[in-house]
């Protein structure tokens, strides 16, 4: 399968990845030969077999629903870069 | 001393032939004057690790260490988060990253008195198989300072191999223990999925990345093991099982021990010098009383294109997490909330890792998560089934770890294909979960060859068991590069 550049440009804004002009033909060429490669999947009959999550089959364990963290914001804000009064700080959203 | 045995430091430490300080700064010593050729360390605690030394010694002297490793050095891939030091994953990404608390292994560590020597070199965030997309710039194989270490745990599996450090831990998503540790002539194992906790081991692909041992010796990667597994309720894949002495059986008889050797792992693409090698070891093995069959695992060669699709779209959600704002590189001067993500995103991860996530996005976005994701993960159902069989009619699985022995820097860095295709006979096992080993078997054109061997769920003691069987009776684990005696 070969994907275009427009193609690219979307999945990379999906992804939240700036491309430069210069990135694009290279990650175009790269992701097509992935899915190339990739295509060789389809020719396998998986009717009726059962997709795979965990090797041992095993299910998410339940806990009893209590409280069992403690507060550490100032802690884990050390590495933010950039805090005001307990909140991250982004560029304004709304104006 | 860089050269005992675990067991033999373990004795020596207890027979006060040498103090844990003493140990450690011969290592730190080590590190100092030749890692500068290697680039196997990221980041070296030195100060730390004396004071975790000198705890050490204090136990010791008190006749009441907390485990048979205390005060041995080690050395934690840079994927383990250790509190209030630099884990950066081999990114810029994390490059000023300050980890709050411990990973699971590192604090079971802790409490077993190991002493950490610092954080080791790593492919981008374990996504890489030469140890070529380090940010911190690539290390070199001990063996030959030409050739690439392997990846993603290449840092680690260089300082071992160069006894820089007598074991360091490994994660392993689709074969970042066991390819570095043949590259690198050491001995390196892949546990069970689930055996040793995630909690604090930075996520790739969460329903294949397993952390483990690598040291010299199967002996010594049993006691390292020992120290490695556990039930963690903070991984919600972590098993509840018994803990269980992964030394219990090393000593064991492997007379009628069982081979099984699958042809699809001596087709096209094997070097043969490299075939004569594996095929060299497991004559070794029939010289000890084993016998080997053939068997069959059909759909091998659909695992490295499934991988692709789970191993991607796995890394795209995990790594949605690096967005500029919690914690990690966060660009200069955005101008909106899009440009900040995407620009610290866009500067703060490399090429490679950018490639995964852009696959996974596209895999998994609207319209085609049948078409890949599912698709995959029933391709994996098929692999999995494929080693159930074989291990009805089996012990083990041997064969190759990588097609060619290591290849030089720069050699394939420029096709992502390639490169993913050198995973060919690590791949299925992430896929399926079962354990895997590598370990060193001889030499091509002086650089290491592994023999890998592939268990059933659970099987590490026998793997383990089977693997020093064979190191009792060859001499390949006990190599050291001469440049590094």
């Amino acid at each position: 399968m070969s994907l275009q550049r427009e193609d690219v440009e979307k999945i990379a804004h999906l992804a939240r990845i700036e491309l430069s002009e210069a990135d694009i033909p290279r990650y175009t060429d790269n992701l097509s030969s992935i899915f190339e490669f990739i295509e060789q999947l389809n020719s396998v009959d998986t009717k009726g077999i059962v997709p795979m999550a965990h090797p041992l089959d095993a299910v998410a364990r339940l806990r009893p629903d209590m409280v069992s963290e403690t507060d550490q914001r100032v802690h884990f804000q050390q590495n933010a870069p950039l805090v005001e009064a307990g909140l991250y700080l982004v560029p304004k959203v709304i104006e | 001393m860089h050269t005992k045995s675990l067991t033999e430091l373990s004795q020596g430490l207890r027979n006060r032939e040498f103090s844990s300080v003493e140990l450690t700064q011969h290592f730190l010593d080590r590190i100092k004057r030749y890692d500068g050729q290697l680039n196997s360390f990221i980041t070296v605690t030195e100060e730390v690790a004396l004071a975790q030394a000198k705890a050490a010694d204090e136990l010791l002297q008190a006749g009441n260490p907390s485990s048979p490793l205390t005060g041995i050095p080690l050395a934690h891939k840079d994927i383990f988060c250790t509190n209030g030091i630099k884990t950066s994953c081999g990114s810029k990404m994390l490059d000023n990253f300050v980890a709050p608390y411990d990973a699971h292994v590192v604090s079971k560590g802790q409490a077993a008195g190991l002493v950490m020597l610092g954080k080791t070199n790593m492919d981008e965030f374990a996504m890489g198989s030469s140890n070529e997309t380090s940010y911190f710039g690539a290390v070199k194989n001990p063996w030959d300072v030409q050739a690439v270490p392997g990846g993603s745990s290449g840092g680690s599996a260089a300082a071992v191999a160069a006894r820089l450090a007598p074991m360091a831990t490994g994660t392993d998503t689709g074969g970042s223990i066991r390819q570095p540790a043949a590259l690198c002539g050491i001995t390196g194992l892949k546990p069970t999925y689930g055996l040793v906790s995630r909690f604090g081991m930075i996520a790739f692909a969460s329903s294949l990345d397993q952390g483990g041992p690598m040291a010299a010796s199967a002996e010594d990667a049993a006691l390292m093991l020992n120290a490695m597994v556990g039930f963690d309720p903070r991984d919600s894949t972590s098993l509840e099982r018994e803990a269980e002495d992964y030394t219990a059986q090393l000593n064991n008889s492997i007379e009628g021990l069982k081979i099984g050797v699958p042809s699809a792992f001596f087709s096209e693409g094997l070097d043969p010098r490299v075939a004569a090698v594996v095929e060299a070891a497991i004559k070794e093995y029939e010289a000890a009383g084993a016998t080997v069959q053939d068997v069959t695992l059909p759909n091998n060669h659909l695992s490295v294109p499934a991988y692709y699709i789970i191993a991607p779209a796995e890394c795209s959600s995990n790594l949605a997490r690096y967005d500029g704002v919690r914690f990690g590189y966060r660009c200069d001067k955005p101008k909106d909330l899009i440009d900040l993500y995407k620009r610290s995103r866009a500067e703060g991860f490399g090429s490679e890792v950018k490639r995964r996530i852009m696959v996974g996005t596209y895999a998994l976005s609207a319209g085609y998560y049948d078409a890949y994701y599912l698709k995959a993960q029933q391709i994996r159902r098929l692999i999995s089934e494929d080693f159930k069989q074989a291990f009805s009619e089996v012990d083990v699985i041997m064969g190759p770890v990588s097609p060619t022995p290591a290849f030089n820097l720069g050699e394939k860095t420029d096709d992502p294909v390639t490169m993913y295709l050198s995973d060919i006979y690590t791949i299925s096992i992430n896929l399926a979960g079962v354990p895997a080993m590598s370990i060193p078997a001889g030499f091509v054109d002086n650089r290491p060859v592994g023999l890998q061997l592939i268990g059933n769920y659970f099987s590490e003691a026998k793997l383990l068991n089977i693997a020093h069987q064979y190191q009792q009776r060859t001499d390949w684990h006990a190599k050291v590069p001469a440049a590094f005696a």
